[in-house]
């Protein structure tokens, strides 16, 4: 028997008032464990996923779509532009490097994307296993496509057309697994990476074969009328792994991924790509603290909410303590005559409502925790996939701080009159 | 003498003051506390215990002045050498039988006899796992008896501890009293105004009223 102990006892002895208390401070908690978790993830997530990358280069259209789709592959991309153009701007004195991205068909819903060797680099991805694609419909599995789509090594596979499920297959041409990558926690995971040509000869021979595809007129990002090119062994030729592949026909790509040589770049290059082309430049750290200040409002309301919540949950265990406390003055008073101080009784209410708060605050975080997990699991939308509902953050321990101050200034009153609690007054009492 | 009280005075806010009689007890002895409502009884009975500071003149027990203790000294010496038994149980419901002796030895910080064991003697081992609300009235005054002796106490209180029971019931508690206080050695004082027990107690003290 001790202190800790007989709190729990009287908790417990009220377990109605006592869960409600918990279950209400736990709601607001578990508001503020989500929001932390959700900004501190998305901020990371979106911050690593940009890095390296100054402008994206697309068709014109929402510059917030085009750095969603070609950074973190979550939007539709906003259409192709000209492998000519893209070849133009990599020549500029002010830019660096250029990645180019080919997009438009997927496998399961993971998105493939024709990129070159770069796109690994960018991300400094290690293989778990095999290597980088070197021919066309070779490709390379994110660690988390790998383990969707439960594949390994040199198996085969073919997508289908668009970047959600539901269009038709292309199964003129499968793909081969050579390479699968290490999970890094960045937008590669979700990816299945291949060559440009890759993506380019997939429609090629659907063009060729199938001549009713082309039907789906605008809707089809890469379409190409004439027979392949180079032959018809292209397929078995090394793809280009730098730079942009060579081809002698009229070929799209469908964003650039640029990084500028200096700060002058900054400058000049959007603003010459968005009125000298029919292209357009945006920037991700531009666009997503955009973004971050559109959803800003949202998040506030919602802290607003949950502050709130725990400011009442507070009033209501101060009024729990206080009421029991009125009750117990008698108990008190006992206590005393069987030895306890004034200081002992005053550490008991002090330990009875802690003790709520941090069941309050445990339970907080795991339903914020647990909701997260359920909406993560019942979600199809990748943007809210990229959250790990079971990363804990150094930042909880903010929560057991709330709580702690929650408790502790819902238990000051009721402890100063178990503190002033006079014994034989109380006991003469009838 | 276990226990001795001279020239002891104390006045209520805005009362006048009540002078109590000198007495002193040994060990092993019990004493009758009579007198009219009003006449002091509980106050004097407060004043043994140390609940209330006296105006004037002192209680001994063991040597040792009460009002010389102050704060937590005085509250642990309560609760390691006075206990007392109330008109009513008064334990504490959230807890079972054995753990509200338990709770007295935390406080007390002291180690006695076994709380099962001391269930055992006053005939309530079986209720040693029941909460407090199960029990009877007899029961509950039986346990808030053991409560008092959990820590083997130099000085045994009791307030009108049989009021409230029946004739039977009230004969086992007084016996229980006297037969525990005489094993442990401590001294006894009741207060009471029921007739049934004064053919027990030898020693009477009587409070005239003011």
């Amino acid at each position: 028997m001790n202190l800790l102990t007989l709190s729990w006892k009287y908790l417990s002895f009220r377990p109605l008032s006592t869960g409600l208390n918990a279950i209400l401070l736990a709601f607001g908690l578990a508001i503020i464990t989500v929001l932390l978790l959700v900004q501190h993830q998305f901020e990371q997530k979106m911050t690593r996923d940009a890095a390296g990358i100054d402008l994206v280069v697309g068709a014109k259209g929402s510059p917030l779509q085009l750095i969603l789709s070609s950074v973190y592959h979550i939007d539709f991309p906003t259409g192709n532009i000209k492998l000519e153009e893209a070849q133009r701007i990599s020549r500029s004195r002010l830019v660096k490097q250029v990645i180019p991205l080919a997009m438009g068909d997927n496998v399961q819903g993971l998105r493939i994307l024709g990129t070159n060797h770069d796109y690994l680099d960018l991300y400094a991805v290690k293989f778990a296993g095999g290597k980088a694609w070197e021919k066309p419909f070779e490709v390379t599995l994110g660690a988390e496509s790998a383990i969707i789509l439960g594949m390994k090594l040199g198996d085969t596979f073919s997508g289908s057309h668009g970047i959600s499920v539901g269009s038709h297959d292309h199964d003129q041409h499968a793909f081969t697994v050579t390479g699968i990558l290490e999970p890094s926690g960045k937008v590669v995971d979700r990816l299945v990476l291949t060559s440009i040509e890759s993506v380019w000869h997939t429609h090629d021979e659907e063009g060729g074969t199938e001549p009713d595809t082309t039907a789906q007129g605008g809707e089809e990002p890469l379409a190409v009328e004439e027979a392949p090119e180079l032959g018809m062994n292209s397929h078995l030729l090394p793809v280009a792994a730098r730079g942009f592949p060579v081809t002698d026909r009229d070929r799209e790509v469908t964003t650039l991924l640029v990084r500028y040589r200096n700060p002058m770049a900054a400058i000049q290059l959007p603003r010459m790509i968005n009125s000298g082309t029919s292209m357009q430049a945006a920037s991700p750290a531009f666009e997503m603290s955009r973004l971050f200040e559109l959803l800003g409002v949202g998040i506030s309301l919602l802290q607003g909410l949950a502050i709130a919540l725990v400011i009442i949950a507070g009033l209501s265990i101060f009024i729990a303590l206080y009421n029991s406390l009125k009750e117990r003055k008698y108990d008190l008073a006992i206590l005393r005559t069987l030895g306890a101080s004034r200081g002992q009784l005053v550490g008991l209410v002090f330990l009875e409502g802690i003790s709520l708060t941090t069941m309050g605050a445990l339970l907080g975080i795991g339903f914020g925790h647990g909701f997260l997990a359920l909406v993560v699991a019942l979600t199809t939308q990748e943007v809210v996939s990229l959250v790990d509902p079971w990363i804990f953050l150094p930042e909880e321990g903010l929560i057991f701080g709330y709580a702690l101050a929650v408790g502790i200034v819902a238990s000051l009153i009721p402890a100063w009159s178990a503190y002033q609690t006079s014994i034989a007054k109380q006991l003469t009492k009838t | 003498m276990l226990l001795q009280t001279t020239s002891l005075r104390f006045a209520h806010p805005g009362q006048s003051p009540i002078s109590f009689p000198d007495f002193s007890l040994a060990g092993g002895e019990a004493l009758l506390l009579l007198g009219k409502s009003g006449s002091g009884k509980t106050t004097f009975l407060n004043l043994l215990a140390g609940l209330l500071t006296p105006n004037q003149g002192q209680v001994l027990l063991d040597g040792v002045i009460l009002s010389a203790l102050q704060g937590h000294r005085l509250d642990l010496f309560r609760g390691q050498n006075i206990g007392i038994v109330f008109q009513k149980p008064h334990l504490i419901a959230a807890l079972t039988v054995k753990q509200n002796l338990e709770l007295a030895q935390f406080l007390s910080k002291k180690k006695g006899p076994s709380p099962l064991s001391l269930l055992q003697d006053l005939g309530i081992a079986s209720k040693a796992s029941a909460p407090i609300g199960t029990l009877s009235e007899g029961e509950a005054q039986r346990v808030s008896i053991a409560r008092a002796l959990v820590n083997t106490p130099k000085l045994i209180l009791a307030d009108e501890p049989t009021s409230s029971l029946d004739d039977e019931h009230a004969q086992r508690v007084i016996t229980l009293l006297k037969t525990q206080a005489a094993k442990i050695g401590a001294a006894l004082v009741i207060v009471t105004h029921d007739q049934r027990v004064k053919s027990e107690v030898s020693q009477v003290l009587e409070l005239k009223s003011v």
